[in-house]
């Protein structure tokens, strides 16, 4: 671990005691999603279209409904219509993604659900309900429905941000576009100019928990939800939407979460669960299969990019063009505005154009995956300035040095860069000795960076501060990678108490204020500020009680190592715990409330380098060795600020060389297993080695940044430009599988 | 409709259930049982997270049907510790921070044990091995390693 500043004498932040959530995950008392069972609960089973767009001509359930142990059946028409009631079209989009009405736009895709007294029972039940439809022509790429006279997903969709308006409706929903300077210009004064085409998969999250939900509606239309989720309130929000109902009536728990990575900010299971619940009068538990999950959730964009980029031979970046289409799946929201905006972000270059299109196709819905559109833009313009490296003959490290966007520098989507530690990143690699280790046979090293934006968004905490003087933390963001340790810690450091005597709860959508969803790398940064805020509040309290006890000016209060002392030391300290035992007589219970839209966030920077061993009768990569340098700004627990690194760094490793979407041509997914999307496994990999960099975020109490993302974006690059060492090829199409290096390979010996 | 009757020893204890023919030991642990700690990841035998040992062997429990664990004796997450005493993997999982999410631990702790008492002493490119039919998301399986060595340390030395 690298520290670039020292830690300014922290007690609990920065160490490496045992989660408070770990106990139960290792003995298998954890309650995650599918785990609740209530009295009287009753299964349910999704009924979804086998056809990536078709029109629902009929749906009946007569059959379905006189099955032994049946007691509900739903569709469509068991939904309002937003439409109709005038709503947001992104609320018609979720709505119609929960449950399909008069078309179905992916294989996959809710067209009814049932509820039975067994599994097997609505598993049957499910099967017989009769659906016809009429199959319509369907497109699953962005050149597909890019293409003149493509079947069209969504009639009324119009291309936004692009002038004049087009009168024609199309398959792309928006175009973004970022510009500087004068592109003519910049590549006339480059020496070397390197053009590029890029395209990726789709690939999914992978969490390991299948979605799950349990709903419990009441007869006066309250409903009780437990749901595997990364936000609840979020649930309840758009739950209701989808209900039609007032988020009032809903009581959204988080279940302790098995994975998420974005993929469970969204709506799923939720509300089919409550309207199956309200039809039959009992619980409903919804479980997803695995191949359900994989053709009805996530995934994130495959894309089509086009990249050009100019250096002089000195190594400063003179212009860069980027193109991008990506695919949205069936309604409009992909990432590509993140990718837009992330893509030259690291650097500081004078003249480019990005433009980007977001394009809709019969695929399911994309959804947040980890650092949401910043991986595969990445992939594209780190290969490219791998290319450059090699054509000036440089460093791969010091062309990137030699452009590093620092603190000042106008960042390419706009604002100026705060204090920021990218360079500290690229320094770090480049100082350790993987960046110079000896290579063997038909072993490459390739070295790529990344940035993320990192968000701050709402947050609410509460302290209560409990009679024996230990002190209960409760927030509303789901812990999905440790998040309760970091909130703990911060806690502790606040109230000056022992780590172990600080309880952090993650609460219902009643029992804390509201709370964005679990993203965004947000937690520790913005839901962090809010404990450390209500601990404030909290101290301050104290240092008043005690200023009453001793009958002083509660400034000549302070609060040091967990008690009040008096200034001049006159008074004998209250500790936490005497003031806690006393506090019926000093003003009732200690106990406060915080909630913040977070500022200042901090941008989060990694660098990594790679070795992979390239088998050339067999195109099978290895990767051998692997470093990742990562700006946390403060690492309040370094444990799990190196798990998110390590998960990240792996995430993209699967997606480098061999996870994506395989399609048919009638557009259903011919991989939707674990065994045939393959994601990695222990022994694919070697210890994913870890370089803590702290430049701490000058707008947070401890300097946090946010450490859950950005570790996904270089992984991919680094391969490519390590394949692109070993074996002088370039791979331009991720996943780089060994079919396709193979196919590389023999066409360089050709 | 007749449900067959199921005898089995689970974590030490007599254990009888009632279950349909087409039901798996995972669905009847979680839900005839009440041991929710293997979980269904998959329900294909690709992912591991329904681990348990089967008379000593490591079984994906999604995998088999309910009535062919009659007579069986089986060991769940649940049963890993001893009166409460943690087992050293769990210990180990604990302090080496070995786990994120949690859904994948109790697969790896089942297939670790299963390993370290087949090998007390195993390399890490065993340990990857023993644990490559267990998927974990979150981790990329670095501490799920060193959690597992740092284990066989310990035990060893006991």
């Amino acid at each position: 671990m690298a520290l670039t500043e020292e830690n300014p004498g922290y007690k609990w932040v920065g160490t490496r005691p045992i989660r408070p959530d770990g106990l139960e995950k290792v003995t298998g008392k954890a309650q995650f999603g599918a785990d609740l069972t209530l009295p009287g609960m009753l299964y349910g089973k999704i009924v979804r279209s086998p056809h990536a767009h078709a029109r629902i001509v009929a749906i009946d359930t007569s059959a379905a409904e006189s099955m032994p142990g049946v007691k509900a059946v739903i569709t469509g028409n068991d939904f309002p219509d937003l439409a109709a009631n005038g709503a947001h079209p992104s609320a018609i989009d979720i709505s119609h993604n929960a449950i399909a009405r008069d078309k179905v736009l992916y294989e996959g895709h809710v067209v009814a659900a049932v509820a039975a007294v067994t599994r097997e029972q609505a598993a049957a039940a499910a099967n017989a309900v009769e659906v016809t439809y009429e199959v319509l022509p369907h497109v699953l790429t962005v050149d597909d429905a890019m293409a003149e006279n493509a079947p069209l997903l969504h009639e009324g969709m119009i291309t936004k941000g692009v002038e004049p308006t087009p009168e024609q409706p199309s398959n792309v929903a928006s175009r973004v576009a970022h510009e500087r300077g004068d592109l003519e210009q910049g590549f006339g004064e480059a020496d070397v100019v390197v053009e590029q085409e890029f395209t990726t998969k789709p690939v999914h999250q992978g969490y390991i928990e299948p979605h799950a939900a349990v709903a419990d509606a009441n007869s006066d239309g309250r409903a009780n939800i437990w749901c595997s989720s990364q936000g609840h309130f979020q649930m309840r929000a758009d739950t209701a939407s989808v209900l039609g109902v007032s988020q009032g009536t809903l009581k959204v728990t988080a279940a302790e979460i098995g994975g998420g990575f974005g993929g469970k900010t969204v709506i799923y299971l939720e509300p089919i669960a409550v309207r199956l619940s309200q039809r039959a009068g009992r619980p409903v538990k919804l479980v997803m299969d695995r191949d359900e999950v994989f053709r009805a959730t996530g995934p994130t964009s495959g894309t089509r990019m086009k990249i050009k980029m100019g250096v002089s031979n000195d190594g400063k970046l003179t212009a860069a063009e980027v193109w991008m289409a990506f695919e949205a799946g069936a309604y409009a929201g992909g990432p590509v505005g993140a990718a837009g905006m992330t893509v030259l972000a690291p650097y500081d270059i004078p003249h480019f154009l990005v433009e980007g299109y977001d394009v809709v196709c019969n695929k399911p819905r994309v959804a947040a995956y980890r650092a949401p559109g910043a991986p595969m833009a990445a992939f594209a313009v780190e290969s490219v300035l791998d290319d450059l490296a090699r054509a000036i003959d440089m460093d791969p490290i010091d062309l990137r040095l030699a452009n590093a966007a620092v603190e000042g520098t106008q960042a390419a989507y706009g604002p100026k860069f705060p204090r920021i530690g990218f360079v500290e990143t690229l320094e770090a690699i480049k100082e350790h000795p993987n960046y110079t280790a000896e290579l063997g046979p038909n072993q490459g090293r390739g070295v790529a960076a990344g940035f993320w934006f990192n968000a701050g968004m709402s947050s609410s905490a509460t302290v209560h501060v409990n009679e024996n003087g230990t002190a209960t933390v409760v927030t509303g963001s789901p812990d999905i990678g440790g998040s309760r340790q970091s909130m703990a810690l911060m806690a502790a450091e606040e109230l000056g108490i022992p780590y172990e005597s600080i309880k952090p709860v993650v609460a219902d959508t009643e029992t804390v204020g509201f709370t964005d969803v679990t993203g965004g790398s947000r937690v520790t940064l913005a839901t962090g500020a809010a404990v450390v805020d209500a601990c404030r509040i909290v101290i301050d309290d104290l240092r008043a009680r005690a200023a009453k006890t001793w009958d002083v000016e509660v400034d000549q209060v302070e609060w040091v190592d967990g008690q009040a002392q008096h200034v001049d030391g006159s008074q004998p300290p209250l500790s936490l715990n005497d003031l806690a035992a006393k506090s019926a007589r000093t003003g009732g219970p200690i106990s406060a409330n915080a909630s913040l839209n977070a500022r200042g966030v901090g941008a989060a920077f990694s660098t990594q380098v790679c070795d992979v061993e390239v088998d050339p009768e067999t195109g099978v990569t290895q990767v051998v060795r692997y470093l990742t340098a990562q700006d946390a700004g403060r690492a309040i627990s370094p444990d799990y600020v190196e798990g998110q690194m390590q998960g990240g760094v792996v995430q993209g490793i699967g997606w480098g060389l061999n996870e994506e979407y395989v399609h048919d041509q009638n557009g259903n997914m011919e991989n939707p297993s674990f065994l045939d999307y393959r994601m990695p496994v222990a022994s694919d990999l070697p210890m994913i080695e870890c370089c803590i960099i702290e430049v701490p975020n000058p707008a947070h109490p401890y300097g946090v940044r946010g450490v859950g993302e950005v570790g996904i974006v270089p992984p991919m690059a680094a391969l490519g430009n390590a394949i692109k060492d070993a074996t002088g090829v370039r791979m331009t199409d991720l996943p780089m599988s060994p079919i396709k290096v193979l196919e590389a390979l023999n066409e360089q010996s050709d | 409709m007749a449900r067959t009757h199921i005898t089995t020893v689970i974590n030490g204890d007599e254990v009888d259930f009632l279950t349909e023919d087409s039901t798996s030991l995972l669905h009847a642990l979680r839900d005839e049982v009440g041991l929710t700690g293997a979980k269904e990841g998959c329900g294909t035998g690709d992912c591991g997270a329904c681990s348990v040992l089967m008379d000593d062997r490591v079984t994906c429990s999604c995998l088999v049907f309910a009535p062919e664990a009659d007579g069986a004796t089986i060991l769940t997450v649940e049963g890993l510790a001893d009166s409460g005493e943690l087992h050293p993997l769990q210990q180990c999982f604990l302090e080496g921070a070995a786990l994120q999410c949690g859904i994948c631990t109790p697969g790896f702790l089942i297939a670790a044990k299963a390993l370290l008492e087949k090998n007390p002493d195993p390399t890490e490119t065993e340990i990857r091995y023993a644990l490559a039919g267990n998927l974990c998301r979150c981790t990329g399986y670095d501490k799920i390693v060193r959690a597992v060595q740092e284990a066989a340390i310990q035990m060893r030395e006991q």
